[in-house]
């Protein structure tokens, strides 16, 4: 049985399931409970879960993820949310010092398996400090697995595999993605692999990577260029930003001899700089043209009015693509 | 007239500097308990000093001391119940060896070695944590799964004065109070957070206070009197198993030396003048002392073989840590996920691979 839904239908399920499945599972979060989160992706679990399962916590991040890291300590599972990535940083300390180390720190006597979501990502017209895209910061920590759904689909699948996880993930959700498609959907469990990039159009000329929201960007860029100049794309989805999936990757720049990275967080000491890094590495010599990035700036997501400009768009990537081919 | 707050937040003492009782401990503290924890304070002394001397000799790392804090640490630890969970921060290895975790452990982890972190199988000791206060949010959220689990399981949690002004101090105590956690937050507060006094660090003059803003209970007490440490913990502990909710405790103590060997603590205190009265009038070893003399349970033979027994256990400690086997530089990639990824397996080989051209090399010269 599926059904049509959208990212944040398929979100709601894969917590519902798990609530049901899993004792464990908790969820917590600011103004998740009765409001369902201010983007309604727990709408409604409160309710048939109670107050004790899906909690309103005080506002306090690092109230929220230190006491979450506890509950992992004690034998529970907390799906955590933090309302907006650009709202973590209180609880950034306790991520980076705790959650990412505990495991290692103790060998292994304790694990907080936990995970935190959180809104991510420009395009919704969003006030200051709500369109960030920092998922490097956490990328960068050792100890911890990132994942970005950019489907209902792979949303539904991931976070099942995510919360099954025995290490703490950082679950990225773009925001502009929520509401953006509907897909089929299974309605019964079914998990989407961490660390596995899906290769969702395949090609010859060049290697596109994306993940959440640039993901429709890459495609419409790739479809746009294969229209007017007959060029074909391998366009993928990383899903997992660490463990990325390095056999994809390798083996579709290594079949078209050329790379072309999307995302919107900043350039410097971005994901795309440790996609370059990683494709020289293993297959520099089957390049045809140097790797290309296209990406935010190094300034902060700008007021929405210009988000747009900020955003990697069709065209750039368009251009993008166009360059490296012709190079 | 309104009470001050001081008013309304007496240090409790159960055991005068002198060694008298101020109050009856009777059905608490028999004389068997009181020579347990003067046992306990001597070792944990003896360990203290031995560490600061083995730090000299460059033997093990930079050390925290906790020389003058033996009551607070022991008598907290003795309190609880074996099934409880300790949060230490790293100046709180007598709270952690009382409760159970070995000496030997607690050197390595002074020498640089994470197999200091583990605890003994059963007890829920964390590692020394290092970013103050926060740890204190972990014990609500234990204490707080603790209670929708439905157990009789209590946590206490250690910091000092200075990470009262810690967000997280107020996050964990706001998230205990409102979901009525079992949890002693337990503060020793000794006056310095490394060089900055309390009175820099607060306007408040006392710590307990700070419960009134979570609605929770709040005592301050004598921490060089190991009997009130005790006995108010031992209530904070049974009280929250009866699901009465959080306590936060001001144990008011002194560090005779200084925050660690690699700090001066002449530098912001009259170091000789502070330490000297200390010891003189408000040592807590030397207390309790007192009392079992008057109660003729101890001489200076007792002390004698004592103090014996002390060096004997902390030598034979150091020993072991010493003939420990080496660390591997393998051995950093393990545990740090469920599964090595990707990632991790790769580097660990190359690091595999670097250790063994160094062995071979070392071989060649040798050869």
């Amino acid at each position: 049985m599926t059904a049509k839904m959208t990212m944040v239908q398929a979100l709601q399920q894969a917590m519902e399931l798990k609530l049901k499945e899993d004792d464990r599972v908790i969820l917590m979060g600011e103004d998740i409970g009765l409001n369902g989160g201010v983007f309604r992706v727990t709408d409604g679990l409160q309710a048939k879960f109670g107050e004790d399962r899906v909690i309103d916590t005080p506002l306090a991040e690092s109230g929220i993820v230190g006491t979450a890291v506890g509950m992992a300590l004690n034998g529970m599972i907390p799906v955590v949310e933090i309302q907006f990535l650009g709202f973590i940083y209180p609880g950034f300390e306790q991520v980076v010092s705790h959650v990412s180390r505990l495991r290692a720190r103790t060998q292994g006597r304790y694990q907080v398996p936990m995970v935190i979501r959180t809104p991510y990502g420009a395009g919704i017209r969003g006030p200051e400090l709500h369109s960030e895209s920092v998922e490097s910061f956490f990328v960068h920590v050792p100890g911890l697995k990132v994942v970005v759904p950019s489907t209902p689909y792979d949303a539904k699948g991931l976070l099942i595999a995510a919360i099954e996880d025995p290490d703490p993930v950082i679950f990225l959700e773009p925001t502009s993605m929520y509401r953006a498609l509907k897909e089929e959907v299974p309605e019964d469990k079914y998990t989407v692999p961490l660390g596995k990039a899906r290769v969702i159009e395949e090609g010859e000329d060049i290697s596109i990577f994306a993940w959440g929201a640039m993901v429709q960007v890459a495609l419409q860029a790739a479809r746009k260029m294969k229209e007017q100049r007959g060029w074909t794309a391998d366009v993928i989805d990383l899903r997992t930003l660490y463990p990325f999936d390095r056999d994809t990757i390798k083996a579709s720049v290594e079949k078209t001899g050329r790379a072309l990275i999307v995302h919107e967080a900043h350039r410097t000491g971005g994901m795309g700089a440790e996609l370059i890094s990683f494709i020289n590495d293993e297959s520099l010599f089957y390049l045809k043209a140097p790797v290309a990035r296209v990406t935010g700036y190094d300034v902060p997501v700008p007021f929405f009015s210009l988000e747009d400009d900020y955003l990697p768009t069709v065209e750039r990537v368009s251009r993008g693509i166009e360059q490296t081919i012709t190079y | 007239m309104r009470k001050s707050m001081e008013e309304q937040f007496p240090v409790r003492q159960i055991l005068s500097p002198e060694g008298k009782l101020i109050e009856s401990v009777d059905g608490w503290i028999d004389d068997e308990l009181a020579l347990d924890m003067y046992e306990k304070m001597v070792i944990n002394r003896t360990f203290d000093r031995k560490s600061v001397t083995m730090q000299r000799q460059g033997r093990i790392g930079t050390y925290a001391p906790f020389e003058g804090q033996e009551a607070t640490q022991v008598g907290s630890a003795m309190a609880l119940d074996d099934q409880d969970w300790l949060f230490p921060t790293y100046r709180d290895h007598a709270a952690m060896m009382t409760f159970g975790q070995s000496i030997l452990r607690v050197l390595l982890y002074w020498k640089g070695r994470i197999e200091g972190c583990v605890p003994p199988e059963g007890k829920h000791i964390l590692p020394p944590y290092v970013p103050i206060a926060t740890q204190i949010p972990h014990a609500a959220g234990v204490a707080w799964s603790s209670k929708m689990k439905g157990e009789a399981v209590a946590s206490i949690v250690y910091f000092g004065d200075g990470a009262t002004s810690e967000g997280d101090f107020h996050e964990g105590l706001n998230f205990a109070s409102v979901y009525n956690a079992p949890v002693v937050f337990f503060c020793q507060n000794n006056g310095y957070a490394i060089s900055v006094p309390m009175s820099r660090q607060m306007k408040t003059k006392t710590i307990a206070q700070k419960a009134l803003a979570y609605d929770i209970e709040g005592i301050r007490i004598d921490g060089n009197d190991i009997f009130a440490v005790y006995l108010h913990t031992r209530q904070a502990v049974e009280k929250a198993k009866r699901g009465e909710g959080p306590t936060l405790i001001e144990a008011v103590t002194y560090r005779y030396g200084a925050h660690t060997t690699a700090d001066d603590p002449r530098k912001y205190r009259e170091q000789e003048k502070e330490e000297k009265i200390r010891r003189e009038k408000y040592d807590p070893v030397d207390r309790l002392r007192r009392y079992l003399e008057s109660k003729g349970l101890w001489d200076d033979e007792k002390e004698q073989a004592l103090v014996q027994k002390a060096e004997t256990i902390i030598n034979q400690a150091v020993k072991e840590m010493e003939s420990y086997p080496a660390p591997q530089p393998e051995d950093m990639f393990e545990h740090i996920f469920a599964e090595k990824t990707w990632n991790i397996k790769e580097q660990q080989q190359q690091v595999a691979e670097e250790s063994d051209r160094q062995r071979k090399s070392v071989q060649k010269e040798l050869a």
